[in-house]
């Protein structure tokens, strides 16, 4: 069988007339909907009935139905895998492409069966128009419901649908209108207005090409009109300008110095000579030149383009990171959200785990703080009790994130404000931002980023300083209880260090706090917050100088940890905690129990540097 | 943005992220045009260089032509060039024809086989070295736990089930009901120790696609694709035991596209000259389970 679908595949593409370079469209489709309401039958009846399939074919799989005395169904003619034939059900989302005179499509073919809605939503989510298939003799099924909610969720807004084996209830209006009506009011519960609906017979071929004369009551649109009506997604072009940094390359082979900023843009366009801004770090230049490999050099490039350009200035920017235009709208930058989300994992999401949320080519741990509320997507029943969001659920949800991220909100800008949840190495969900939330450091990052925004960078790059002074920038943060070596551990590190060469300093707390601090009242518990900020604002002006900074500060907590991070980058802070208890729910580097000699404690923070590659490691 | 547009933005874009998210990427490049156009995709990616090493799996069966195209390509374009070669089923006889294996076995020997050896690193990779011109000894033992693939998914059935990222578990087995979803631009990089994944940036692409963007970006394929006034020409490459050139007058890129969309070939498979395809029945699936590719 396999060889069938190959056919169609090659015949499909070959008859398309095309010039290299025509705008020429085709377009992607999904057929949903319950298990063995017929989809794969009205795709095989499409093939066939518009002469998609090459020679013979038909009249082959006829035979070997015949051969093997089992009657012959149209789906048989894409069942791709000898898996599907053997168990009569699509594991997968096949494709197939056909075309009309109108136009080439592209059918993806969606599995109804409950156990693989992930294949259904792979295949769903590349979809530009669905058609969702009913069986009239069966009626709307749980998995008509959730195809439509699914169909909703992953953003695909022209949905029709086939109400589907019409032959089976002899072509009865009334079976047809009773289908109709519920549905609709189901697809209007969760705010979708279907294109049409169509009552069809796959296996009987009525109303696919030409109207049938079986109903007569039905003067619609036959479901070849139906295709030919529906629209090529849109690119948001002239929304504001967003791009996820996948990477920044400098490939120095060859004398090429370029540093290039790479990544897809999400919505809108650039121009060389604009200013972007890079967030959630809110860091700012200007484009330069917009880089290409066998192309014309351009000024300007749009949506869809996986492009890169270079910069004015030689800021530090990284993966994640979403670089957008000055003047246009913001995004939306924090660590915790408000989202509707669908779950697929075989494992329900709960609160005592933790997840990855991956947005764009953003990355942070996730937590679910609350639920609240649950979705049965198969007959909208919601409920608020539930304390994990299982299997097939769909739910509003507030996550809280390690780091800060940043995004859009739904209405706004949908590539932008969609995620998913990695559990165990697997997608196991999928969620779409509602709202952005307050989160305890909110107000600091809300600081650091138009420090950002105001700073003025030097001529000198961080990695030429790196290089220079053959050392990454680290703040390293020795922590414990009173008395245990903190301060005698740090000035005998920042000897060694010295010693060796290093470009190294020492900041005692209370050299920042009768100074820097005079104006705040240092004993007062809830002025801690503002203390911790300042520390790390002038530890940050110390790591870009480029040096190695150590501070000592009793009994940091993780929440206090997380407000130094916002300020200053996490992966340049190495935290180590001194003496036998630890008294505090921080997560630390290296943990140096018993405290005997100054210089050996300090010889083994040396250690771990090396270990981290911060400095260089002798043999 | 028209249609060759969209689906090089797309590969594009995923050859980034496997960059990214990989610290033990490869790509493996068979010379044919499906793998060139994705080294060329590559080297669009990053604007030039190709910062991933390439595997050839050389199964002693090869053209000689596409071996000297190969090593052509990989001084001009500054290639980390590696190849991989089952010595000892060579050594053996475990082949086809000329061996006692039959073509099932002699794939699985000299491809599948030697393929698993070479990215997991217990068989020897040999590195071309700019300098000499000549292939020593890897001294990379390290195994590859991402495996850039130029596989389409209208080559053949079992290839439209695939995922952009797909995983192999320790056994390079392919569970296709098992797979992870894929959607919103969001891939499977995350994996868990011993396994590794297969990343496909041309999935999408057809034949069609595949020689009109040769024709646009001007992309150099080996010779054999072109009749050379023989009256005949490769449509697929492969071994030249079990691969047939087709009757053809095709002898340049234009010809070859028009030839497939409204010639001789708009009706015929791309694979109809591939042996291994037929004995098992069922396609590729078989094999492709135990990590054909």
């Amino acid at each position: 069988m396999a060889a069938d679908w190959n056919h169609c595949a090659e015949r499909g593409i070959c008859n398309m007339q095309t010039e290299v370079g025509t705008e020429e469209q085709d377009i992607k489709l999904v057929m949903a909907g319950h298990v063995d309401h017929g989809k794969s039958t009205i795709i095989g009846r499409l093939l066939a009935d518009t002469d998609s399939l090459p020679e013979g074919k038909l009249e082959q799989v006829k035979e070997n139905c015949r051969k093997n005395s089992k009657p012959f169904e149209y789906a048989f003619l894409l069942d791709a895998l000898k898996d599907e034939q053997s168990q009569g059900i699509t594991i997968d989302s096949a494709r197939v492409f056909f075309e009309t005179d109108y136009r080439k499509y592209i059918i993806l073919d969606a599995p109804g069966h409950i156990e693989f809605l992930k294949n259904m939503v792979t295949g769903a989510a590349k979809a530009e128009a669905a058609l969702l298939v009913i069986d009239a003799e069966a009626g709307v099924q749980e998995n008509s419901r959730r195809h439509g909610y699914m169909l909703s969720m992953l953003g695909i807004d022209q949905i029709a649908v086939l109400v589907n084996k019409m032959d089976l209830v002899d072509y009865d209006q009334e079976v047809y209108e009773v289908i109709k009506e519920e549905y609709s009011n189901f697809l209007q519960d969760i705010d979708i207005e279907p294109e049409t609906f169509v009552p069809v017979s796959g296996f009987e071929g009525d109303n696919l090409i030409d109207l049938s004369p079986n109903m007569n009551w039905y003067q619609g649109e036959t479901v070849l009109e139906l295709l030919e009506s529906f629209e090529n997604e849109k690119l948001p072009a002239d929304k504001s300008f967003r791009m996820p940094v996948q990477d920044v390359y400098k490939f120095t082979k060859g004398g090429d110095d370029r540093r290039i900023v790479a990544g897809t843009i999400e919505s809108g366009s650039i121009e060389v000579g604009d200013e972007i801004a890079f967030y959630p770090s809110g860091k700012k230049s200007a484009v330069r030149s917009i880089e290409g490999f066998n192309e014309p050099e351009h000024e300007s490039v749009g949506v869809g383009k996986a492009t890169g350009f270079t910069l004015e200035e030689q800021i530090y920017i990284t993966r994640g990171e979403v670089a957008t235009k000055n003047g246009e709208m913001k995004p939306e930058n924090g660590s915790r959200l408000r989202a509707n989300l669908f779950w697929l994992g075989e494992e329900p999401l709960k609160k005592d785990k933790t997840y990855d949320l991956k947005l764009n080519t953003a990355r942070s741990r996730a937590r679910l703080e609350e639920i609240k509320r649950t979705i049965d997507a198969s007959d909208l029943s919601q409920r608020q009790d539930k304390d994990k969001v299982e299997r097939h659920d769909v739910a509003e949800v507030v996550l809280d994130l390690d780091e800060a991220i940043s995004f859009d909100l739904a209405g706004e800008l949908t590539n932008t404000s969609r995620f998913v949840l990695v559990d165990d190495y697997e997608i196991a969900g999928g969620g779409i931002i509602q709202e952005a939330l307050k989160d305890e450091h909110s107000w600091v990052r809300e600081k650091v980023m138009l420090r950002n925004y105001k700073w003025e960078s030097s001529r000198i790059s961080r990695e030429r300083r790196a290089e220079k002074y053959s050392q990454q920038p680290t703040m390293v943060l020795i922590t414990g209880e009173e008395d245990v070596g903190k301060k005698p551990t740090a000035k005998a590190l920042e000897q060694q260090l010295f010693n060796d060469g290093k470009v190294v300093y020492f900041l005692g707390i209370g050299n920042v706090l009768y100074g820097v601090d005079a104006d705040i009242k240092h004993a007062e518990e809830d002025h801690k917050e503002e203390h911790l900020r300042r520390l790390a604002e002038v530890s940050h002006i110390m790591l870009d100088a480029g040096t190695i900074l150590i501070v000592t500060a009793i009994e940091i907590r993780q929440q206090d940890l997380e407000l130094i991070e916002t300020t200053v980058d996490s992966r340049q802070i190495e935290t180590v905690w001194l003496g036998d208890n630890i008294t505090t729910d921080v997560s630390y580097d290296l943990h140096i129990p018993s405290f005997e000699d100054e210089q050996e404690s300090a010889h083994r923070i040396k250690q771990l540097l090396q270990d981290r590659g911060i400095i260089f490691k002798p043999w | 943005m028209n249609h060759l547009d969209r689906l090089e933005n797309k590969s594009i874009h995923i050859l980034r992220e496997a960059y990214s998210e990989f610290d033990n990427l490869s790509m493996l490049w068979s010379v044919g045009k499906d793998s060139t156009v994705m080294l060329w995709l590559a080297r669009k990616a990053f604007f030039g260089h190709v910062p991933i090493p390439l595997v050839h799996i050389d199964t002693g069966y090869m053209i000689p032509e596409m071996i000297e195209h190969r090593d052509k390509l990989a001084r001009e374009w500054e290639l980390e060039m590696i190849y991989g070669i089952n010595e000892e089923a060579l050594e053996e006889d475990r082949t086809f024809p000329e061996g006692d294996a039959s073509h099932l076995e002699c794939c699985e020997n000299m491809k599948t086989e030697a393929l698993k050896r070479t990215l997991d690193g217990s068989w020897p990779r040999y590195r071309l070295n700019h300098n000499t011109g000549e292939y020593e000894i890897d001294d990379n033992k390290e195994p590859y736990t991402g495996v850039i693939v130029g596989g389409r998914a209208d080559e053949e059935g079992s290839r439209s089930k695939e995922r952009y990222f797909s995983a192999r578990d320790e056994n390079n087995d392919w569970h296709v009901s098992q797979q992870p979803p894929e959607f919103w631009s969001q891939y499977k990089t995350d994996f868990a120790p011993g396994t590794h994944v297969r990343i496909h940036p041309i999935l999408d692409w057809t034949e069609v696609d595949i020689w009109e963007y040769i024709q646009r970006e001007n992309i150099p394929v080996v010779s054999l694709y072109f009749d050379r006034g023989e009256g005949e020409r490769y449509r697929s490459l492969g071994c030249y035991p079990c691969t047939d050139t087709v009757e053809s007058t095709a002898s340049n890129v234009e010809e070859v596209v028009e030839e497939l969309k409204s010639g001789k070939f708009s009706d015929i498979a791309e694979r109809d000259g591939r042996a291994q395809d037929e004995e098992d029945g069922g396609g590729l699936e078989s094999l492709r389970r135990e990590g054909y590719m």
